[in-house]
């Protein structure tokens, strides 16, 4: 289960532990995070939600080891990431995260199956083998018929589920979504939650998603509001409101 | 190899600029392949002289003569091996514009001196037969159409009078470089029919025992001659071929400096083309590094970017340049080793992969050590 109050409850995937992020402005200091605990068990789908600038892509990047924090630790299956740095860090990402972006992020010059291809490309898998994952990625995303098009050649909902297939291409551990559907209309985000949801419910996937739409956060088993730099879970937050 | 598709999908993003890089490169390096060619040729003489080869010439001038009794003179000298002579006969074949080097040579001792230059036994015989015989390198007999058998009529310049040679043979060189322009006759024909400058020589070559002693044995010759109406003036045949060359400036110097020029604005082209592609990329650098690229691995994949663009250009470049200079010499006889070796096509390539790594360096340590959270916030 979810937790925000830093008590251990032994089966956690993902367990934060005192984070704190703290940013300069010239002589300014922003603390964007402090002292955050936070607790996230295997096939576990958690919606972040808070105003901009509360700090949820900032959680979001420490917990994918994008950025480093100012103190405290994120662990994630026993590994302590926030103390790995370089080649090492690279190397957990690549096997153990997979990353949606609110603007798809593709490289436009590469097919729907190349994109796709790009993260095994750092494993040792003979092509064979990656070809059978790219195939198996599009067709769970419903896009084996759109391999060779170009992401300019595929609408916004097509392009945001091949960032998802690029995303669970190599298994990893759990997804970390940033505003998935902030760049979609209303049918093709909800195109991308059902698959988020069914990456969780079928494939018992972990989903780590921020978003500022109630109706996507509505997927989630938890919806956790973030503000002043603190994690509340949304009843409590509701009650304080 | 895996991520080679990657590398030329990004290498061509920019069709337009990708193409005006590569043709700014490939004419680079066209005129790197040409600059060398002409020096080749210019430095020809330097390139194929043996070291075991001194040049005698009269102290005063390369046009004054030396007695022809010097030879005799000359073998009596310690480490001097053989001793052979020519004369220039500079005529005209057919027109003025047919340029090639006519020698009138000792027939004795010439083959000993110069082995590298190779013709049949039996043609030789045949040149050694007929006074009128004469023996023409297979440059000039491709280029004239001629056959061994045929009559050659060359107008004499210094020595008045159509001179006609019976083509005995037909020399190849030993080596790609060696000059096969030259017509070579017998000197005693030469010193029978001309009205003046009987029995002097135009030059002589020496051949020593032992290259270790050609400074020695050049002052010795210089000596012996000294306070003579003919005196002489001794040197290798390397150095006597590079003051031939020298005659118009320090081609080495004047290709060099051309070159360093053209590879510097190459360096700044290319290394600006490299930058822009980074830093309209720079995203999906974040992106790459997102999905568990390292940082190593960014960093060679920019500057695999850089070299396939260098090389591309270079290897257009070179390949126009060697087409160029297959048809030989463009000057009709003034540069007869028109000739783009191998060996300065891999200096071409070594040289583009050269700007290739330095021009994507800076764009590769940027893209290399760009913080993944400042390189999304440009999506």
């Amino acid at each position: 289960m979810v937790s925000v109050d830093g008590r251990d409850t032994g089966s956690s995937l993902i367990r934060v532990r005192n984070l704190n992020k703290t940013y300069h402005r010239g002589s300014e200091v922003i603390n964007v995070l402090q002292g955050l605990n936070l607790d996230v068990a295997t096939g576990e789908f958690v919606a972040f939600m808070g105003p901009s600038g509360s700090g949820k892509t900032t959680l979001l990047n420490l917990l994918g080891g994008l950025d480093v924090p100012t103190s405290g630790t994120v662990s994630v299956d026993g590994d302590v990431i926030t103390s790995m740095a370089g080649r090492k860090l690279s190397r957990w990402r690549a096997r153990h995260v997979g990353f949606v972006f609110q603007m798809y992020n593709l490289i436009p010059v590469l097919t729907a199956w190349q994109n796709v291809e790009l993260p095994l490309l750092l494993t040792r898998l003979p092509k064979a083998q990656r070809q059978r994952h790219v195939a198996t990625a599009l067709a769970l995303v419903d896009l084996a018929d759109r391999m060779q098009h170009y992401p300019r050649q595929l609408s916004g909902g097509q392009e945001q589920r091949v960032a998802i297939a690029r995303a669970i291409v190599t298994d990893p551990t759990f997804l970390l979504c940033d505003e998935p559907t902030g760049d979609l209309d209303r049918t093709s985000g909800d195109e991308i939650l059902n698959l988020l949801e069914a990456l969780v419910r079928e494939h018992g996937k972990t989903i780590l998603m921020v978003t500022h739409d109630p109706r996507a956060a509505e997927r989630a088993d938890v919806v956790l509001h973030l503000d002043k730099g603190v994690l509340v879970e949304a009843a409590a937050a509701a009650a304080v409101s | 190899m895996k991520f080679l598709p990657l590398v030329l999908k990004n290498l061509f993003r920019k069709k337009t600029r990708a193409v005006l890089t590569i043709g700014s490169i490939a004419v680079a390096l066209f005129l790197y392949g040409l600059l060398v060619t002409i020096q080749t040729a210019l430095s020809q003489g330097v390139q194929v002289a043996g070291a075991d080869r001194l040049v005698v010439r009269n102290r005063t001038s390369l046009i004054m003569p030396l007695p022809y009794s010097y030879q005799q003179r000359l073998l009596q000298i310690p480490h001097v091996k053989t001793v052979t002579f020519a004369n220039w006969f500079g005529g005209v074949y057919q027109d003025e514009k047919n340029f090639f080097p006519q020698f009138a040579i000792d027939t004795e001792t010439w083959r000993k001196v110069y082995p590298e230059y190779q013709v049949p036994t039996d043609q030789w015989a045949a040149f050694l037969a007929d006074r009128e015989g004469a023996i023409a390198g297979a440059g000039s007999a491709k280029k004239f159409g001629w056959k061994v058998g045929d009559r050659i009529p060359i107008q004499g310049t210094i020595w008045p009078g159509t001179w006609e040679f019976n083509l005995r043979g037909i020399y190849q060189g030993e080596r790609p470089e060696d000059d096969t322009s030259q017509f070579w006759f017998h000197w005693k024909y030469l010193d029978e029919r001309r009205p003046w400058g009987k029995g002097t020589v135009g030059w002589y070559v020496v051949q020593i025992d032992d290259p270790e002693s050609a400074v020695e044995v050049a002052k010795a010759i210089d000596d012996r001659f000294a306070n003579s109406p003919w005196e002489t003036s001794t040197e290798t045949e390397r150095s006597f071929a590079a003051g031939f060359a020298n005659q118009i400036g320090n081609i080495r110097l004047i290709v060099m400096s051309i070159g360093a020029v053209v590879m510097f604005t190459l360096l700044l082209v290319t290394g600006n083309t490299m930058a822009m592609a980074v830093r309209e990329r720079t995203a999906e650098v974040g992106v790459l590094k997102t999905l568990g690229f390292g940082d190593r691995t960014v960093l060679i994949l920019v500057l695999a970017e850089s070299i396939a663009l260098a090389l591309l250009g270079g290897t257009l470049g070179l390949a126009l340049a060697k087409l160029m200079t297959l048809h030989g010499d463009p000057t009709g006889g003034m540069l007869p080793l028109f000739y783009l070796a191998p060996e300065k096509i891999a200096v071409g390539l070594g040289l583009a992969l050269a700007v290739g790594v330095l021009a994507g360096l800076v764009p590769a340590l940027t893209a290399m050590r760009l913080p993944i959270v400042n390189a999304l916030r440009r999506v």
